[in-house]
């Protein structure tokens, strides 16, 4: 029987401070994990007259319109490469990232029947709700294969490191969506200012331009931005674009993405005893 | 293996008053709050309350637990710390076993999702291993009779078989603590008889079981021993009639009452003002629950700012199912007909009785009206105030059954031999 394994003894009482992560108890429950993501994927798609074919159609439109300002009006270097691939290329983490930063930081809310009724590791909700925006990615990849196959253009062996790169944009929205979670369910500012700072977080992403228009003296800086990492990262291993101490630009990108993680788990487990309460 | 599934300790859950129901803070309040409080020197007191506070008790394995009280009791706060969904505030308890909660059926259902999906994923909410799951499926889908629709978004189920299948869910699991609140306040009373055939199944089964409900004929049935909470207190822990007769006979819900103040009332009203509803049980006393075996009354207090020709105030009874019981008018009786073609200003209460042996077990709500036929209504709440008849000692209850209708008239049979 489930949960049979921990069901020893149980000491409810009240925690104080800093919780211990516990994440066992997040193990224990990884099938609601598997559940929620499915539920995610099935319901988004009923009733809707294209389906997955959105998947495509947001990066896909968001290319056209930046391949028509950005690339023909603007002259926006491009490293380059074409720049429809050029940007669609660094539209796909993009995408993921932002999506699973959004459903993430409202995923508390958004399920707050669930808070008020029934236990289980809090944990649960941010992460399904991370994880489901990947198999749009895949699709949307799929598309991109298309593209660079009619541009002429074939990928390295750095394809390799491609899902490392995807683990560093999913790290990064969990990590965020953690903190941004647990504050929405206090202070629903938190729902306004989303598209905001995902808009702002676009801009000083290199999504429209290349790292290379960022001054040298700059880059280490500007790697802090985890999503720096990712997107060059994969327009190297795509696209087999260069970029100077790129390595270094991912190991920040990443030691970033790990602090805002682990610093987003404390949070949240410190915050979760007044979910139920505050939602 | 402790003898105890459950041990609670000195157990308290504090709120502060405002942070379960009033809007939500914005991050600008909360600054300018911290801000503040850091140059005052004492900031003002946040206003708390206990929803519970120094409840201890033990509950031995296998057994079944009443929990009883009227609403703000603390009933739901302590289901809701034992099934870990809040933390206590203070002391502490102590759970041998995997606990199973009923706090709402169907919570994580999907409107979008078929009955099969939904299955799985309320199962997996409820935390139920998928292969667990498939070995109980049949026998979920059996017990909910939605076998034709199992593959139909649940949008497009009745509201009955909507719940059937939540609850199907739920009491499958099989946890070796269950704690039930109130589930069996919905659905019909075919529904409601197969619930209750359930949970005395699991009880016969050994497994430990805390029941809380309104409905004392079933905590009659299905528990040996009750707790009595009151303002968040336990009061009370004895074999379960002691403890019933205890909770009904002191008329321990005095919520049995409706004030209206001043600002509540729509100006429209006027002249008429509405002060209060009650509910008062043979002995006089205001309460939430009356019983069915004894006359009872219900009042309607008001103030006339000006005379009004032909008012007439009443009140109307549903069932919580919506079906009206009856319409019944202070003026309804000529003489008072005459008495009042003009009702002079002044404070009035006007009384309804209710004979003993009137209403079937149950909640029922009360509406209030006032008015002068074809003229004007001056005043109406459908849904003033709620009570809930006790049925213990009415006609028919040797047999634990619930019986159909409002009504429980205790009507005189003759048995011939022809």
């Amino acid at each position: 029987m489930a949960l049979r394994e921990q069901t020893a003894v149980t000491i409810i009482r009240p925690s104080r401070g800093w919780a211990a992560l516990d994440l066992r108890d997040v193990w224990l429950y990884r099938e609601l994990v598997y559940f929620l993501t499915w539920r995610d994927l099935k319901v988004r798609y009923k009733q809707t007259l294209l389906g997955a074919a959105w998947a495509v159609l947001q990066p896909f439109l968001t290319m056209v319109v930046f391949t028509i300002f950005f690339g023909n009006f603007a002259k926006v270097s491009s490293e380059g490469l074409p720049y429809p691939v050029f940007s669609y290329t660094a539209l796909l983490p993009w995408g993921l990232f932002a999506k699973a930063l959004n459903d993430a930081s409202r995923s508390l809310v958004g399920n707050s029947h669930m808070l008020t009724k029934i236990y289980f590791p809090r944990l649960i909700l941010p992460l399904a709700s991370v994880l489901s925006g990947v198999v749009d990615f895949g699709i949307a990849f799929l598309f991109l294969l298309g593209m660079m196959a009619y541009y002429g253009i074939y990928p390295t062996w750095g394809l390799l490191i491609l899902p490392v790169l995807l683990l560093l944009a999913l790290i990064t929205a969990l990590g965020v969506g953690l903190w941004l979670s647990a504050l929405n369910v206090l202070y629903r500012d938190v729902g306004y200012a989303l598209p905001f700072l995902t808009q702002l977080w676009m801009f000083v992403s290199p999504i429209i331009y290349s790292i290379n228009t960022v001054p040298e003296q700059w880059r280490l800086v500007y790697a802090l931005n985890p999503m720096t990492g990712v997107v060059q990262g994969f327009r190297w291993a795509l696209l087999g674009s260069q970029t100077e101490q790129l390595g270094l630009i991912i190991a920040i990108s990443s030691g970033m993405a790990l602090i805002i993680l682990i610093s987003g788990l404390f949070y949240f487990r410190r915050m979760e005893r007044l979910f139920a309460d505050r939602v | 293996m402790s003898r105890y599934a459950i041990q609670v300790r000195d157990l308290g859950k504090q709120y502060r008053i405002g942070t379960i129901v009033t809007r939500y803070p914005t991050l600008r309040e909360a600054m300018v709050d911290r801000v503040q409080s850091l140059f005052r020197r004492n900031h003002h007191p946040t206003e708390t309350i206990w929803a519970l506070r120094h409840v201890s008790f033990e509950v031995e394995h296998g057994k079944v637990l009443g929990v009883i009280g009227r609403n703000g009791a603390g009933k739901s706060t302590l289901l809701k710390i034992l099934s870990r969904v809040t933390e206590p505030t203070e002391g502490e308890a102590e759970i041998h076993g995997r606990v199973g909660s009923l706090l709402e059926v169907g919570t994580g259902f999907h409107p979008e999702l078929t009955g099969r999906e939904n299955i799985y994923l309320n199962g997996a909410i409820l935390g139920m291993k998928r292969t667990e799951i498939d070995r109980k499926f049949d026998e979920i889908v059996a017990f909910a009779e939605v076998e034709p629709f199992i593959d139909t978004p649940v949008k497009r189920y009745s509201s009955g078989m909507y719940l059937r299948l939540a609850f199907a869910v739920a009491a499958h699991l099989e946890p070796e603590i269950l704690v039930v609140d109130e589930v069996l306040a919905v659905g019909d009373a075919e529904f409601q008889r197969k619930c209750l055939g359930k949970m005395g199944e699991v009880a016969r089964e050994g497994r430990t079981v805390l029941f809380v409900s309104h409905n004392m004929s079933a905590i009659l049935r299905l528990t040996e021993e009750t707790l009595v909470l009151d303002k968040g207190r336990l009061v009370m822990r004895a074999p379960t009639p002691e403890a019933v007769d205890f909770y009904l006979s002191q008329g321990f819900s005095q919520t049995g009452e409706r004030i209206w103040h001043p600002d509540e009332v729509p100006a429209a009203a006027a002249p008429f003002r509405p002060i209060a509803l009650r509910i008062r049980n043979a002995q006089g006393q205001v309460v939430d629950t009356i019983r069915s075996v004894e006359p009872s009354t219900i009042e309607i207090e008001y103030e006339l700012s000006a005379p009004i020709p032909g008012l007439r105030v009443g009140l109307y009874l549903m069932s919580t199912r919506g079906e009206y019981v009856f319409t019944s008018f202070d003026t309804d009786d000529p003489e008072h007909f005459e008495q009042f073609a003009v009702r002079p200003a002044g404070r009035y209460i006007s009384r309804c009785l209710l004979p003993a042996n009137l209403l079937n077990e149950g909640r029922f709500v009360v509406g209030v009206n006032a008015s002068a036929y074809r003229v004007r209504r001056y005043f109406q709440d459908e849904q003033a105030l709620t009570f809930t008849v006790d049925a213990t000692g009415a006609p028919g209850t040797q047999w634990p059954e619930p019986r159909l209708g409002a009504v429980r008239p205790r009507l005189e049979w003759q048995v011939e031999v022809a």
